[in-house]
Formats: C-alpha cells, sequence, structure tokens
C-alpha cells in the first residue's frame, strides 16, 4: 500500500477510493435489484400441481419458502406445558408423567398408549405405530392423518363426502393399506389447504363442510365468524359454503378446523362434526346427548371399565376453544399466531413451521402486543400456570370420584 | 514518470465518472427522488412498510395526513435531519436485514408523532394533554388511540376481515 502510495502518489490513491466506492455502489445496486425482483415475482410455477399432487415435495419446487418451513415441522419442538418430551425417536408417554389418564381411559383405547403430541410430518407415521391400533380401529382417522382426498373420491366415484361416508367400515388397516398403494401416504400436505390452480386457501375435508353448514343451519351466536352471519341473513338459495362465502382471514382459521375439533370418529357412524347446536361444550354435549347411532342405540364414545358410565371424550377441540376466546372476536385467525407472516427479503411468507406462538414471540404476538418478549412470556406463564393446576384439581376429584364409586359397588 | 501520471490520471476521471453514473443510476433506480416528497408510497419502496400502508389507508387518518405529516416535524431544518437519520437507519436495516421485527417506532420517532398529534389536536386537547412531550412519563395519544392512523392492527389482514375473498 505504501509502496503503491510511493510509486504512484495522489493518483494511485484517489483511483484506490474511487475503485472501492464504485464496487460498493455496484454491490448496493444488486442488493435494490434482488429486492425488487423478490417483492416482485412471489413465486415461479415450475412444475404443474394438480389435486392428485399429495406429495409436498413436488409443491416444494414451485413454492420451496414454504416447504422449507413445512419440513421444520419435523424438528421437536417444546414449551414448558407441551410439546414433545420425549427421545428422539418416540415421544413421552403422557401416562408415566400423570398415571391419572390411564385410569381414566379405561376401556378406551388411550388407556393403551397416549404420548405427547409431535408436528404435522409425524402424524401419519405416529397413528401408524400406536399401540392403539391392538384393538380394531376404524379408517375414518386417516380423514386427519393423511393427505387422504384423492382416496375419498376413489372411493366415492368422484364425490369426496360419498367416499368418506364409505370409509368408516373399513378397519384402519385395510384403508391405509389403499392409501400407500394409490400412492397418496402422506401426512397433512399443500394440498389438503391450497388450490393447486390459484394457491387460495380452501377447505377440502367433507367432515369440516358438513359441520360448519350445520352451525350455519342452527341459530347458534357466531361473532366471530361474520361470513356465517351474512349468509344466515341473506337468501340461504345454497347451503353455506365456506370456500365461497368465508373471507381470506376466516379461511385461516377454517382450514386448521379441518381436524383440531371435537369429532365422532369410530366404527358405529361415519365421522361426525357435533356443531349442530353451536361451538360452545355445553352445545356439544347437548347435540351428542340428542345423537343415536345408525342402530337406534344412544350415542356416547366409550364405557368406562370401572364405573360402567357411558361418556364422552373430547378429541381436540382447539377450534372450538378458539371460537369462545377475544383472539377470535378480535379477527385474529389461528394462522395469525400459529404460522404468523415472516419476511424473506422483500418477500412475504407464512411461516409454514406450524407451531407454539411461545416459539416465536416477536412475529406471533409483537404484531399487536407490544411488550417485551419477557413480558409476554410471563403473562402466558401465569395463564397456563392456572389451566394446569385446574386440570389437575379436576384429575384429583375424578380419582376421588372413582375410589368411592369403586367403594359404593 | 510524468506520462506514467498522465495515464493514472486519465484512469482516474473515467473510474470518477463511471462511479457517478453508476451513482446516479442506483439512485434513480432505487427511487431516490421520491423521497424528497411526501407521497406515502414512497415510505414502502423498501416493501417492509407495505402493512402499515395498507391499514393506513383503512384508518380515519386516511383523509387527513399521510405519513409524513404525523411521522415528521413541520420544520424545515428538523424534517430534514429527521429524513436523514431515519432514512440511514432504514436503508441500513434493509441492505444488511439486520432489524427487529415487527418494526417498532423509536423513542424519538414516537416523540415526533406525539407532537404532530398536539399540533392539530391541541386545541381540543389541551385541557387534558400536557403541553409539551418532554413532561416525562406522558401518556401518549396513540397509547389508546392506536388504530387512528392505522386502522386495526397493521400485519394481519385484519383490514380485509369484512371482505369476501378475491374482492
Amino acid at each position: 500500500m505504501i509502496q503503491l502510495f510511493k510509486k504512484f502518489g495522489w493518483y494511485g490513491l484517489a483511483l484506490l477510493i474511487v475503485g472501492v466506492g464504485t464496487a460498493l455502489v455496484t454491490a448496493l445496486l444488486m442488493n435494490i435489484s434482488d429486492r425488487k425482483k423478490e417483492s416482485k415475482n412471489p413465486y415461479v410455477r415450475l412444475v404443474e400441481v394438480t389435486e392428485e399432487d399429495t406429495d409436498p415435495a413436488k409443491w416444494g419446487t414451485n413454492w420451496p419458502k414454504e416447504y422449507d418451513s413445512y419440513k421444520l415441522t419435523a424438528q421437536t419442538t417444546r414449551t414448558r406445558f407441551g410439546g414433545h418430551g420425549g427421545s428422539e425417536a418416540m415421544p413421552q408417554e403422557k401416562m408415566d408423567r400423570d398415571p391419572w389418564f390411564k385410569r381414566m381411559f379405561l376401556g378406551y383405547a388411550f388407556s393403551i398408549d397416549y404420548r405427547d403430541r409431535r408436528g404435522h410430518a409425524h402424524m401419519l407415521e405416529d397413528q401408524e405405530s400406536t399401540q392403539r391400533l391392538t384393538k380394531p380401529q376404524t379408517g375414518s382417522c386417516l380423514h386427519c392423518h393423511a393427505s387422504v382426498m384423492p382416496l375419498y373420491r376413489k372411493l366415492g366415484d368422484g364425490d369426496a363426502a360419498r367416499g368418506l361416508e364409505a370409509s368408516y367400515k373399513y378397519s384402519y388397516q385395510d384403508l391405509n393399506k389403499m392409501l400407500h398403494e394409490s400412492g397418496h401416504g402422506h401426512p397433512v400436505s399443500c394440498v389438503d389447504c391450497h388450490d393447486p390452480k390459484s394457491m387460495h386457501l380452501r377447505v377440502t375435508r367433507p367432515g369440516f363442510i358438513q359441520g360448519i353448514q350445520r352451525l350455519a343451519a342452527s341459530d347458534a351466536p357466531v361473532p366471530h365468524l361474520p361470513s356465517v352471519q351474512r349468509w344466515r341473513e341473506g337468501k340461504k338459495k345454497n347451503p353455506y359454503d365456506p370456500n365461497n362465502d368465508a373471507s381470506q382471514s376466516e379461511m385461516r382459521s377454517f382450514v386448521c378446523g379441518q381436524c383440531h375439533v371435537e369429532y365422532y370418529c369410530s366404527s358405529k357412524q361415519p365421522l361426525t362434526f357435533p356443531w349442530g347446536k353451536g361451538l360452545k361444550a355445553e352445545n356439544i354435549e347437548a347435540f351428542w346427548n340428542e345423537s343415536k347411532f345408525p342402530d337406534g342405540t344412544p350415542f356416547y364414545d366409550f364405557k368406562h371399565a370401572e364405573s360402567g358410565a357411558p361418556l364422552l371424550k373430547a378429541q381436540h377441540p382447539e377450534f372450538e376453544l378458539w371460537s369462545q376466546g377475544i383472539h377470535a372476536r378480535s379477527g385474529v385467525s389461528c394462522a395469525d399466531c400459529h404460522m404468523p407472516y415472516m419476511r424473506d427479503g422483500a418477500a412475504k411468507v407464512s411461516d409454514h413451521w406450524v407451531r407454539s406462538p411461545l416459539l416465536n414471540i416477536n412475529r406471533a404476538c409483537q404484531t399487536c402486543h407490544h411488550f417485551s418478549e419477557e413480558e409476554i412470556k410471563a403473562r402466558v406463564d401465569v395463564i397456563q400456570e392456572r389451566n394446569h393446576d385446574l386440570l389437575e384439581r379436576a384429575a384429583a376429584a375424578l380419582m376421588a370420584q372413582l375410589d368411592a364409586i369403586q367403594k359404593a359397588k | 514518470m510524468g506520462v506514467k501520471r498522465r495515464f493514472l490520471f486519465y484512469i482516474l476521471i473515467g473510474m470518477a465518472g463511471l462511479l457517478l453514473g453508476l451513482g446516479a443510476f442506483t439512485f434513480h433506480y432505487a427511487e431516490g427522488f421520491a423521497y424528497f416528497s411526501k407521497d406515502p408510497r414512497a415510505c414502502m419502496n423498501c416493501h417492509i412498510m407495505k402493512p402499515q400502508f395498507d391499514s393506513w389507508q383503512k384508518s380515519s387518518h386516511h383523509g387527513a395526513a399521510v405519513c409524513v405529516d404525523c411521522h415528521l416535524p413541520h420544520g424545515f431544518i428538523q424534517k430534514y435531519i429527521a429524513k436523514a437519520d431515519n432514512g440511514y437507519r432504514h436503508s441500513k436495516g434493509f441492505t444488511f436485514q439486520d432489524f427487529h421485527e415487527p418494526i417498532m417506532i423509536t423513542p424519538g420517532n414516537a416523540r415526533i408523532l406525539q407532537e404532530n398529534c398536539i399540533r392539530c389536536h391541541g386545541p381540543l386537547v389541551h385541557n387534558l394533554a400536557p403541553v409539551t412531550v418532554k413532561a416525562s412519563r406522558a401518556v401518549a395519544c396513540v397509547h389508546c388511540h392506536s388504530s387512528a392512523g392505522h386502522g386495526d392492527v397493521a400485519g394481519l389482514g385484519r383490514a380485509y376481515k369484512d371482505f369476501k375473498k378475491g374482492e
């Protein structure tokens, strides 16, 4: 450098500065150009995808950012009260941690095997390997554990709703075999929530479509679903159709509500969403209490082996629970917190790594709640701890009740 | 030596010209002149503030104020100091992609914002608002009126709630 200066003097130094400056300006120009390109083309359709393409890898060619984050659902995630507490291979048995689960479910397959949850990527293999399959299980279960729509259309001669009606008569093993043989052995994938032509959100699951139509036809208040209210006030020429009537914001919850709900899923009748009287726990209980199986006997989920009582078991009513909360009333959808928008360069992408908002507080919460991460986490912790304590107390009361029944017998 | 030096001089002139041209083009390509205007679209040139722009269009202040009316001081000198300060931070942040998300207003800019609330609404609120913003721990107007400038919460697609898909 000094030698260079000595040899060429000020001109050399100036030349060096101008050269470096030019390089920096060029780098900036390229950077701006990249960002402009990102914002212009949200995606490039390299391969054609259709209703029959259940393999997410093929869609991943066109939408690599979404696919990359979708693949992350295979990761182990854990929060204080939720998530996957076991080894890499197998989540922990809930019953080992809280033995009352086993006694509560006696007479039901969940007393055999009931583990912590894993992410979307594991839904099919976890279902295929559960010990609950040592008891007869119905094909209905695939409604929510596989990319099952092509199989439903095949079973129903093109009509997926009829396919669902037929599927409960198959054993889980038989229907699962048909699924794999038809090449659709994938967990929930792109085509289940996205229209392959337009990429618009859409619901596909016949169980949900029938359930939400039942809800719309009822007079249960749904202030968090304005499109249902609009449909009720309208001419009602056609049944409520979420794919045409719902707003984008509602669809961002409906796609999740296809599975994260309470339903009947066993071998006596087709899969049923119990929304005919509303979405509250008491509405659902009333719906089931008035339901009868096709053979005319009263509806129940299982008979408790110790007490002999016919029982209802709520499955995983996240959609119903959300419907009662302040977030739903404020127009916040499932995806807003569980799949928040993220920015990749100049492009806006929905995070397809579906997970607890607590693992993504800045994107999931801070868009609305302008507090520090610690503050938000502490608040959630207090609420969750209170709920967890209530759960434990309810469990203790239930065990005491079973003891008393045992004694009386 | 003289020939060599003259040769270097010409190269230098050439390269300086190149830098000037490239710089001018980059400035034009990055829509640099837009930042001297008060056109709200300039604020989403770099895409980050698109949700804020969208939600402003749905807000009550849409007809009354554009971005700079609330977010920049109104004195000429102060305005350009604020423009330079924000411009530097924003271009650095967006080029190196190293800023906190979601974006949040800085304390300095929050003061400017509050001053601008008072600038228009002062006659109405002078009995309840602190006269100077510097009065420490004063509650800012937007603490409660958070949707005045940006409708409902930005970035969540909330603004489309009552519209059908595709409308």
